[in-house]
């Protein structure tokens, strides 16, 4: 019992706040080092591989997850657990001094930061009455004890501390909370399709525990156009300058409309924000088989490799026979072919062509089992060949279209934008952002408002009336302390001044 | 090509920055001639008065350039400053050069109204030795041509984000060049040595004192940077805190000050250690404009260097 009551002193302590703070900041620096699997899992396995001799331990550390790592949490619930224990009794005190008059006049006030005395042409009661005006009308609480008057102002500054606090912990809260209730998924939509808002639509879906797919809003969204445009100029040439994605919105109840998407614009849909996080091309192809039959027509999404949009993808049409047939190759917005081999030098769409090879085998059965559409599972196919036995690999451009050896075709038709939307709702957002509101101001209150504590006494000797006055700041920085207690004195009629202090910070 | 128009002013600044630091170290260097050496000068000219006053003049005098020279160099920066939003066609705070020469900006100037308002030149040293290093590396080593904003730093929030960000850094700047003269001043103090410049400078108490109100303003302005540079990131990327390491550095550099603040209070952290957290707080401040930048790749790197 006394090891944990000692415990929580020890915990609730300034010094304590002060080490867990210090510790805080110290924890979330590797995580700014390292690659972190939430954000990058692919660098993280990179980094692995990259440095095998300490893989290990990092990952058993918690390294790769830092934000996330049960340290992590331990330190900022010890650091929340500290900061309750810290203002709660704060909170009564608080209102203890709330229901408390100013503190009796001590008896010498000469001692204090600032102070003043002399004497007064004016009756005891008459200068004891005049500085309790001044005082009232500048918002002191006064309090009369006969000879003297005792005032203090400022209160609102361990408000503005406790508001300051409280606020901080009903963040966490809010952010607890959003974290459980969160939804975030993308989707790749190519200009002239759609996309509803449906777990099965999405590439890629993550959601707190508590979210259920119900809370998914229905709606669709059609991607009409998407417009990119890049730097042309000599610095930073093919930086991106303007993404713009017109839609059109099909809510829940029927009602439709138009509207657009940027960067920093992003749509919100019922409650549910859409944001442009990425883009790229979708050549339009035709493949048509040996019998002249359409095996696949429409767009494919080929995903970029580097920042001229470099992209990478693959054409299947399973249905195409007597053998399947299976493209794989690069889309070259601004194609060049050098030394490097082919790549873009220019992330728009200035000279495109496809790069392709070409695979076939024996049709596959249907096995029902999702396959990525980005890239072709190689079992049962090879690289289709010329009469004398040369790979086939060729270029085309858009509105070109080439015969390949077995009496298919594929034709390069045309090129499209896709995008990628992220869809996301934080029903938690309101509160974080709220009680961060109210931390600022709480935090302004405690740091700008200083608590000040006035005395003025007066005492009838044989020669006439003596007039002291005192000041003290409860916080630091005492600016103006003596001006108040020379206006106090002068308000009570201050005339031969005896004596006066002032003690510099 | 317009470009040149803002660059020129702005090396010129770094220069003259440069020549006011010399100017100050001049005065810094008569204030702290020996006593002893003074004396034998002294006894040398004949009378004690000239040439006592005669020493003080030149410090004085030193004191004055150095002042007028930071006055030039600071109206040079603005100039410099205003003419690359001029030529950019849009507020200058599109990455780091812009940033570092727009936050130094507020720092001179932050500088310059303590000198006028209270008389503050002993700042001179540290201030411009802080101006001319960073505007000298601004122009050589981040220096970067005009081009306009990528699709994501058009917000409102991001200009509200940079604007306090680089009025705050201008402000921890200053704070923590106070707290570094109070832990000088402070040890001098204590050991009965204070002499020379030191002699000059305010006494510990009113330095810490300053430097605390300087952190006192600059803390909540910082709190609202991150928090306005959360908003934007909502904006610009559907979260509002992704632990990206600009975002977690930024966050760091917000706890130290939290935490100096308490030290501020706190038996045994007040004075000395509170003010090396001052110091502590700089540092990683500045190691999120340049080490997260050059060293971690995360989504703020698009500011380039
Ligand atoms: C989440 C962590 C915390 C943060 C970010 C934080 C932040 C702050 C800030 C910015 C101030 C300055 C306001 C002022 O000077 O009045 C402050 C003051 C204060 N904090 Fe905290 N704090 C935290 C945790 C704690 C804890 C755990 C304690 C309990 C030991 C505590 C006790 C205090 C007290 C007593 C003050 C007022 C100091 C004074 O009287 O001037 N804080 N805090």
């Amino acid at each position: 019992m006394a090891f944990l009551r000692l415990f929580w002193v020890q915990l609730t302590s300034m010094r304590t706040a002060l080490l867990l703070l210090l510790t805080l900041a110290l924890v979330a620096i590797p995580g700014s080092l390292l690659p972190q699997r939430p954000v990058a899992p692919i660098r993280v396995n990179d980094w692995k591989l990259a440095n095998p001799a300490v893989a290990d331990l990092y990952e058993a550390l918690g390294l790769f997850d830092v934000y996330g790592s049960p340290w992590f949490a331990a330190v900022y619930l010890l650091l929340t657990v500290s900061l309750i224990g810290c203002i709660v009794p704060r909170i009564q005190v608080y209102a203890k001094a709330l229901r408390q008059p100013p503190p009796r006049t001590p008896k010498r006030l000469d001692r204090l930061p600032a102070s003043m005395s002399g004497t007064t042409d004016r009756s005891a009661e008459e200068a004891l009455t005049a500085a309790e005006g001044v005082l009232k009308q500048k918002k002191f609480r006064v309090r009369r004890e006969g000879d003297a008057v005792a005032a203090e102002r400022g209160y609102l500054r361990e408000f503005g501390n406790i508001l300051f606090h409280l606020s901080f912990a009903l963040m966490l809260v809010g952010v607890a909370w959003n974290t459980l209730w969160s939804y975030k998924g993308e989707v790749i939509v190519v200009e002239g399709q759609a996309f509803s808002n449906n777990l099965t639509q999405y590439d890629d879906f993550s959601a707190g525990s508590a979210f259920k797919p119900a809370n998914l809003q229905p709606f669709t969204i059609w991607v009409d156009t998407f417009t990119a445009k890049f730097e042309t100029g000599e610095v930073q040439r093919g930086a991106a300058r303007v993404f713009e994605a017109d839609v059109r919105i099909a809510h829940a109840d029927g009602a439709s409309e138009n509207a657009r998407i940027e960067v920093n614009h992003p749509l919100v849909v019922d409650g549910t924000q859409v944001h442009l996080i990425g883009h790229g091309y979708a050549p339009v192809v035709t493949v048509t088989d040996p019998n002249g039959d359409v095996a696949y027509q429409g767009p494919v999404v080929f995903l970029p490799q580097d920042g001229n949009f470099t992209s990478l993808g693959v054409i299947k049409a399973p249905d195409a026979r007597p053998n399947y047939l299976g493209f794989e190759g690069f889309f070259l917005p601004t194609a060049v072919v050098n030394e490097q081999g082919p790549h873009s030098v220019f992330p728009d769409a200035l000279a495109p062509e496809l790069f392709v090879n070409v695979w076939t085998g024996a049709p596959r059965e249907e096995t029902g089992r999702p396959e990525s559409v980005y890239s072709l599972t190689k079992d049962g196919l090879e690289q289709m060949r010329t009469a004398d036995g040369k790979v086939v690999t060729f270029r085309i451009a858009p509105g070109q279209a080439i015969d390949l050896p077995d009496g298919s075709s594929l034709s390069f038709d045309d090129w499209r934008r896709w995008t990628k939307l992220q869809v996301s709702n934080e029903p938690g957002l309101w509160l974080v952002i709220g009680s961060v509101l109210l931390a600022v101001l709480g935090m302004m209150m405690s740091l700008y408002i200083r608590p000040r504590r006035l005395w003025l006494r007066v005492t009838e000797t044989p020669e006439g009336a003596r007039v002291e006055t005192g000041g003290l700041d409860r916080a630091e920085s005492s600016v103006g302390l003596a001006d108040d207690v020379a206006e106090l004195a002068a308000s009570a009629g201050l005339v031969g001044v005896e004596q006066t202090q002032e003690v510099a910070p | 090509m317009t470009g040149a128009y803002s660059s020129l002013p702005m090396v010129t600044s770094a220069v003259i920055y440069l020549l006011a630091m010399m100017a100050h170290a001049v005065e810094w260097a008569s204030a702290r001639q020996p006593l002893a050496d003074r004396e034998r000068v002294l006894v040398g000219a004949g009378g004690p008065d000239l040439v006592a006053s005669e020493g003080e003049h030149r410090v004085a005098l030193f004191g004055r350039i150095g002042v007028a020279l930071t006055v030039v160099g600071a109206l040079s920066h603005l100039v410099g400053v205003v003419l690359r939003g001029v030529a950019a066609d849009r507020l200058p705070w599109g990455n780091m050069y812009e940033f570092i020469t727009s936050s130094l900006a507020f720092a001179a100037v932050f500088y310059l109204v303590l000198v006028w308002r209270r008389g503050w030149s002993w700042l001179g040293l540290p201030v411009t030795l802080l101006l001319s290093v960073g505007q000298g590396l601004a122009v050589t080593v981040f220096y970067v041509a005009i081009a306009p904003l990528v699709p994501a730093l058009h917000s409102v929030w991001f200009i509200i984000h940079i604007v306090a960000a680089a009025i705050a850094g201008a402000a921890f700047n200053v704070g923590a060049i106070a707290a570094i003269l109070y832990l000088i001043r402070d040890r001098a103090e204590r050991r009965g040595q204070v002499g020379g410049y030191l002699a000059r400078l305010p006494k510990a108490a009113a330095l810490d004192d300053f430097s605390f109100r300087v952190h006192r303003f600059a803390f909540p302005l910082w709190t609202f940077t991150i928090l306005a540079g959360a908003v934007w990131a909502d904006y610009a990327w559907g979260r509002f805190w992704g632990w990206d390491p600009k975002e977690t550095w930024s966050l760091v550099t917000w706890v130290v000050y939290a935490a100096y603040l308490h030290a501020r209070v706190t038996a045994g952290w007040k004075g000395t250690r509170a003010a090396w957290l001052a110091v502590l707080g700089l540092v990683t401040f500045w190691f999120n404009f340049i080490g997260v930048n050059l060293l971690t790749v995360g989504l703020h790197s698009y500011a380039g260097i």
